[in-house]
């Protein structure tokens, strides 16, 4: 039902919520010994998820692990500024999928009220 | 609490609260610092936090937490200093090796990892605000 009136939205907002937590995860552990980045291939992700994958394997099939420029002594392979871009990209993304969604919704209410 | 998935809020306060026992630490240190003892076994020894990530399997995500707060292993310093109530039979005094430099920078680092998880927080609830309210 859903995923007729909102089209790829709906799985891209799904996976964005998704990646949200998994950068969220890095930026808590940036300071614990050992700790690997990871991130999603949001493109493949989606392309997964369009195809009829779950959500889970989805998520699953496109997570990889972050390439450091630099990594530390610890085995941590956190970079804040990578993380904090990610996360503003990954939200500036959320926001355009949000306002799609919501133009949708919008135009079956005004197809429903007969404006 | 336990038996729901973890929030990202959950993540954010477990972060913070790890954050805040590292900084509380470094704090200890410091003010522990120049502090003398009559023995080298008896002067105060830096404590460290040790931080290892907490998967949560049905959401995915890793949060941290705190396993244990080891004490430093580094050889306190002796002064010659024979008229102080704490000398011992050589004179000597045991100075706490506290790096009072390394104690601030690991403040500073700690106040940045904290604040990078209320913005992150604060980024994540403004999203979550604008999903709920309808146009």
């Amino acid at each position: 039902m859903s995923e007729s009136i909102f089209g790829i939205h709906a799985s891209a907002l799904e996976l964005r919520s998704q990646r949200m937590g998994l950068i969220a995860s890095n930026i808590a552990n940036a300071a614990t010994p050992g700790y690997k980045a990871k991130d999603i291939d949001f493109a493949s992700a989606l392309a997964a998820r369009q195809s009829g994958a779950s959500r889970e394997s989805a998520m699953a099939g496109a997570t990889l692990y972050r390439v450091p420029v630099m990594p530390s002594m610890d085995g941590n392979t956190v970079e804040l500024s990578t993380e904090q871009m990610a996360f503003a990209e990954n939200a500036v993304g959320y926001s355009a999928t949000l306002s799609f969604i919501k133009g949708r919704a919008e135009t079956l209410s005004r197809a429903l009220k007969g404006q | 609490m336990a038996d729901q998935p973890m929030s990202i809020f959950a993540l954010a306060q477990r972060g913070m609260s790890a954050q805040l026992v590292r900084m509380n630490a470094a704090a200890s240190n410091l003010s522990n610092a120049g502090s003398l003892a009559r023995s080298e076994g008896e002067a105060y020894r830096p404590l460290r936090a040790v931080f290892a990530q907490e998967l949560d399997a049905r959401s995915g995500l890793s949060s941290v937490r705190v396993t244990q707060m080891m004490r430093e292993d580094t050889p306190a310093t002796s002064r010659h200093e024979p008229g102080h109530p704490l000398a011992d039979e050589n004179g000597n005094v045991w100075v706490s090796p506290v790096n009072e430099t390394a104690e601030m920078v690991e403040i500073m680092e700690s106040a940045r990892h904290y604040q990078n998880l209320v913005e992150a927080m604060q980024t994540a609830k403004q999203l979550m605000l604008e999903t709920m309210r309808s146009s």
